[in-house]
């Protein structure tokens, strides 16, 4: 039975949509299509759970504020992919890892142990000596990503790896 | 803990893997202990609720301190992870 046969309408389409959306922010998804597919299944299953979708390899708390560095796309892929080549679910990858370089299989959790027993918690940033008053607008920083934009507000949606607003944090 | 067993005729070992529904690996868990005929129980601990989760999830800790998934219990030894060589070389395979 094919992958299209075997996955709901809802999964294909989300597939397509990160696959794009992964593309266009120059990030890519896994090219296994079933394990995507999987995965996908997951996030749409988290999603309907949580009301947001939390990574499907790990057991989420239920409460946005403490799952909110592992919604998908999480804060620990970019350092995952870079150094293992893939995320921890394996969703996204590198093109080293596409390419058979680098090994495939579960990878270390980055996520701090503390994170993983208590739920995620900021620390308070130190005042920091990069926020010149002089600065005609603040600096807005994407912790997905890193993108960083000057405008009032962060926006609505991440233009690189379209993470939403409240994961933005105040960098200058 | 409501664990559902699987059938199978290699019964040398004594399996137990802590898995979620959702997650990639654990899938990849559960297809290399198919694949082999292995007979082991497992619990989806995203599919339980209220105590049952808790509970779960603290034995889940006290075999793997991180409480990550797949966690695979074979006889005495753990395995955290889908670690493809560790598991065979523990169940013979």
């Amino acid at each position: 039975m094919s992958a299209e046969e075997r996955f709901s309408e809802d999964v294909l389409k989300t597939c397509e949509r990160l696959k794009q959306d992964a593309e266009a922010g120059g990030y890519r998804l896994n090219p296994d299509k079933d394990f995507v597919m999987r995965l996908v299944q997951g996030l749409l299953e988290n999603e309907r759970r949580y009301g947001y979708r939390c990574c499907p390899c790990r057991l989420a708390f239920g409460e946005k504020d403490k799952d909110v560095d592992v919604i998908c796309p999480c804060y620990y892929r970019d350092s995952d992919v870079d150094e293992f080549g893939a995320c921890y679910c394996a969703l996204y990858v590198s093109d080293e890892w596409i390419e058979g370089k680098k090994k495939h299989g579960s990878i270390p959790e980055r996520r701090p142990a503390k994170f993983m027993r208590d739920g995620h918690s900021e620390t308070p940033a130190p005042p920091s000596s990069l926020a010149p008053s002089s600065l005609p607008l603040p600096v807005w920083r994407c912790k997905v990503c890193g993108y960083l934009c000057a405008r009032p507000e962060p926006p609505g949606k991440c233009p690189i790896c379209k993470a939403g607003k409240d994961r933005f944090e105040r960098f200058m | 803990m409501k664990f559902t067993h699987v059938p199978g005729r290699n019964a040398k070992h004594r399996v137990t893997l802590y898995a979620l529904s959702t997650c990639g690996w654990c899938h990849k868990t559960k297809e290399l202990l198919n694949a082999n005929h292995v007979q082991y129980e497992y619990i989806d601990v995203d599919q339980c609720q209220g105590d049952e989760r808790a509970e779960v999830s603290s034995r889940v800790r006290e075999l793997n301190p991180r409480g990550s998934f797949p966690t695979v219990q074979v006889d005495a030894e753990v395995v955290t992870g889908f670690d493809d060589d560790r598991l065979r070389e523990l169940l013979e395979l």
